[in-house]
């Protein structure tokens, strides 16, 4: 399953819980306002570090760009991939899965 | 609802999840899907429903909308069976988490830890989430 | 693939119209085919002909229009959500149908991937 992650998590808590729910070997893409929890040396990094075992993370170049993060160190292992990644994410995944 | 629908599609059954993860009333989210909840049932599908996170808060027991001038819909959510909607999942981590039991629900349903939910997730074909 | 699109939010608002017409464009490019994008919510907002923004900012309405029109993208507005909201058939810009929450469900049974966009 991919999971999409668009909202902040100092803002809401659906990275949480989708940290708390995606099954092991799960793809996990960080959009839009999401891409603050691929940050490094924040006060989430720990949590969404600590898994980076179980899952494998994605952050969309163009969100964090705009944002002005492109130059911001990211957590280890995580990819930057453009749309056409992320329409790529979700062929090579069964399910697209929202938390919205 | 006075919609017609072709009730000879032709088409797979698949495993549809509506996730719910948000209050009632705050937001019109849990009323609207609801009605794609009775919509997926007319067209036979597979039809599975979870509540966490503030979902939770949309089966409690005891809502009265009459100060907020807002229709209550909750009973709508123990007709589902009626609609042969009858796979209604709670996380049990949430409710806890917001102090309820499965006591405090209007309707019955299947609480689910985490890691029984996420199983349940995972072997779904399409997961519409609010 | 067959690509179903459920847009929950309105223009401007959220980033979800964009960041679904930035993904059907994409796809688009990649040679798959999008069975629907489907309007719920406030997503109904992303039909009206009368939206104005600046000069200056895309607009919103319009790309969508240009999505059906180029690449034949059906762009489904649900009538409930619609009537809610003052949408209705004379306010649809070009592209733009109003149907029933059948169509969603059709999508996510035709279409290879349901993805959706939302808050």
């Amino acid at each position: 399953m991919l999971h999409l992650v668009n909202k902040s998590p100092f803002e809401k808590n659906s990275l949480s819980s989708c940290l708390r729910l995606a099954k092991n070997g799960s793809g996990i893409l960080l959009m839009e306002d999401g891409v603050f929890g691929a940050l490094h040396k924040t006060s989430v990094t720990d949590e969404v570090a600590g898994r980076s075992g179980d899952f494998k993370f994605y952050v969309l170049g163009p969100d964090l760009a705009a944002r002005g993060l492109s130059e911001k160190p990211l957590i280890d292992g995580i990819e930057i991939i453009d749309y056409e990644g992320f329409v790529d994410l979700t062929t090579e995944h069964d399910v697209v899965n929202s938390w919205l | 609802m006075a919609e017609e629908y072709e009730d000879n599609v032709d088409g797979p059954v698949k495993r549809f999840l509506f996730v719910n993860r948000k209050a009632p009333y705050g937001t019109v989210y849990a009323l609207e899907s609801l009605e794609v909840v009775l919509i997926s049932a007319a067209f036979d599908q597979d039809v599975s429903l979870v509540f966490m996170d503030d979902g939770v808060f949309q089966i409690v027991k005891n809502q009265d909308t009459d100060g907020i001038g807002i229709k209550n819909f909750s009973k709508t959510y123990r007709a589902l069976d009626g609609y042969d909607v009858e796979k209604l999942y709670v996380e049990k981590e949430s409710l806890e988490a917001r102090g309820l039991s499965e006591d405090d629900l209007l309707v019955d349903v299947e609480v689910l830890d985490s890691k029984a939910l996420s199983d349940l997730m995972d072997a779904q074909d399409v997961v519409i989430t609010s | 693939m067959k690509f179903g699109i459920l847009v929950n939010e309105g223009p401007y608002t959220h980033q979800a119209s964009d960041s679904a017409i930035q993904f059907v464009t994409a796809a688009l490019k990649k040679g798959h085919e999008i069975v629907r994008v489907f309007f719920y919510h406030d997503g109904v907002n992303n039909s009206t002909k009368f939206s104005d923004p600046p000069s200056d900012d895309r607009n919103i309405v319009n790309l969508w229009s240009a999505l059906a029109d180029k690449h034949g993208v059906e762009l489904i507005v649900c009538v409930a959500a619609a009537m809610r909201r003052g949408i209705n058939d004379d306010s649809l810009a070009p592209g733009f149908q109003i149907s029933g929450l059948g169509q969603l469900v059709e999508a996510g049974m035709q279409a290879d991937r349901l993805v959706v966009f939302g808050d």
